[in-house]
């Protein structure tokens, strides 16, 4: 403590920040663990929920997922072709979008459409004392508007993976038609051969962690945004940044732990 | 001093139970003290006004009443029982029994009107209500004359009528007190004053106790049994209106020939 720093540089800055951002998450997932898993449920806000970010994802993530697939296709080849290898191309793009593109574009999507869409209502809710009229009308506002949300997210981001990943493939399978002439059973085929257990079990687990994350990170900011209009737009905007690097982050470590085990 | 006499005096005259006790409730933010002393009775069916500058603590305090708040010290005592000392059900139960009206009105934007008003009713699962949702929901627009709305969204509604749904929605339980928190401000004299009546009609109808707080001196005359002044953490002044407007310290005189 005697040790005068010798300036707040920029990097000790935002390192602080780092670690009070973690402190705040933490101790918001904290809460969450402990209010919002006990009884009474609110089953029916759950489902809602689940709906409004089905719809408001659907469209952004068809659209990219189907463009993904295309593109990696179209990019790919020619170098695949000129190794010989072009016979590969199914298999090379179901991997990459099984294991990686689905998984991460989804996320990156929802962290951008739905964790900014929950940070930016919880907090208007909070400034308009909407979250208060909920606490006196009997109603636990953690658990009705916070606990329901981040259950929300866990369980929909893997089903709109699981959809995103078909899109995808979709748009790989057109993307070998434009050049080739790829016949679709003969296409499943080989996407069926080339995908293990080994690979879409992890990318799918660390789906749901991306969900909880992209949640618990809108919630977090929304929950405890400053009083002002202001406040929630920043709410918004900050929350987008992080849930992309928390997401970033945990896609970094569920590799390195796939990798580990030797599933790689 | 003068005040504990009265309210002292009061008693005595009147043999009731407080319906709300305040005393020595203290409450700071940081070095930011809201509230350092105040002390404050109120009686079954009287309409106490609260005024004070912006930013003063009116809104902390009536929020300490209903536990929205938790002081840091004092005694807080409604209905006779003491709100730092009850667990969760039981506030929820004495949530049940008060009304809230909040400064920015606080109409649930994702709901209709008709979502808003059933929250409440759906929500205290333990409160008995005499007749169907519908019926309640109708009669609560209807006593704000606002039966037109049901089915609309906040967003479609002006300032004047989201402050009525919202008295509306706070008194759908039939609470026994009643808290508003500046119902008026930002409304044009003419619905400020229909409000005022509005609320006064509701008072009598249902025979509530109520905490209003204000700046507007034409609802302070015509609501008020009673006026507190609240200034640097404390009920600095108290009384009737007319022994307000004729107070001769220089804060209260600024505030009422403003
Ligand atoms: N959550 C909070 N954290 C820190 N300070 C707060 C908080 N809520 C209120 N305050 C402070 O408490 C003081 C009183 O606020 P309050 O909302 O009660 O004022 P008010 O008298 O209702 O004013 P107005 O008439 O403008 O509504 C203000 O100085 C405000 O900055
Ligand atoms: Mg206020």
């Amino acid at each position: 403590m005697t040790t005068t720093r010798k300036s707040d540089t920029i990097f000790s800055k935002a390192f602080d920040e780092f670690l009070s951002e973690i402190a705040e998450l933490a101790s918001f997932a904290a809460r969450f663990f402990r209010e919002g898993i006990k009884p009474p449920y609110e089953f029916k806000e759950v489902l809602n929920q689940c709906y409004e970010i089905g719809i408001k994802s659907f469209i952004l993530v068809s659209i990219t997922a189907f463009i993904l697939g295309l593109v990696l296709v179209m990019q790919s080849r020619p170098t695949m072709v000129e190794f010989g290898a072009g016979s590969f191309l199914p298999a090379m793009s179901s991997i990459s979008i099984v294991r990686e593109i689905g998984p991460l574009v989804t996320a990156l999507i929802c962290a951008g459409k739905i964790g900014s869409g929950i940070s930016a209502e919880l907090g208007s809710m909070k400034v308009t004392e909407q979250i208060d009229a909920m606490e006196v009308s009997g109603t636990n506002p953690f658990k009705y508007l916070v606990a329901t949300r981040i259950l929300a997210t866990t369980l929909m981001i893997p089903v709109l993976t699981v959809y995103a990943d078909c899109i995808s493939l979709i748009g790989a399978f057109t993307g070998s038609n434009i050049k080739d002439d790829v016949n679709l059973t003969f296409y499943i085929n080989r996407v069926f051969e080339a995908l293990h257990y080994t690979d879409i079990a992890p990318a799918f687990i660390k789906t749901f962690f991306f969900g909880f994350i992209i949640g618990l990170v809108g919630c977090t900011k929304g929950y405890n945004s400053k009083k002002g209009t202001e406040g929630v737009g920043k709410a918004a905007n900050v929350s987008v940044v992080v849930a992309m690097v928390g997401v970033i982050i945990i896609d970094m470590v569920v590799t390195q732990i796939t990798s580990m085990l030797g599933y790689l | 001093m003068a005040t504990e006499l009265n309210s002292a005096a009061d008693q005595k005259v009147t043999g009731k139970e407080p319906v709300i006790e305040i005393g020595h409730l203290k409450k700071a933010f940081g070095d930011n003290v809201v509230l350092s002393d105040f002390n404050l009775k109120i009686y079954e069916g009287e309409n106490v006004v609260v005024m004070g500058k912006s930013g003063i603590g009116k809104t902390i305090l009536i929020k300490c009443i209903i536990g929205l708040v938790k002081p840091d010290g004092g005694l807080l005592k409604v209905f006779g029982k003491d709100i730092s000392k009850l667990n969760h059900q039981e506030l929820d139960d004495m949530r049940t029994r008060i009304g809230f009206v909040f400064q920015s009105s606080a109409l649930y934007d994702s709901m209709t009107v008709r979502q808003n008003l059933e929250f409440p009713l759906r929500r205290h699962r333990r409160k008995k209500i005499t007749g169907t949702l519908d019926e309640l929901v109708r009669e609560a627009l209807h006593n704000v004359g606002l039966e037109n709305t049901i089915d609309l969204m906040p967003s479609e509604l002006s300032g004047g009528m989201r402050k009525r749904i919202g008295i509306a929605r706070s008194l759908i339980l039939k609470p026994e007190l009643v808290l508003y928190d500046e119902p008026t401000t930002g409304l044009d004299p003419i619905t400020s004053e229909e409000i005022t009546r509005l609320i006064m009609d509701l008072q009598q109808k249902y025979k509530t106790t109520a905490i209003i707080i204000t700046h507007d001196t034409v609802m302070a005359r015509e609501a008020a049994n009673r006026i507190v002044f609240l200034w640097k953490g404390i009920a600095y002044k108290e009384g009737t209106y007319d022994e307000l407007i004729h107070d001769q310290d220089s804060e209260i005189k600024h505030f009422f020939t403003r």
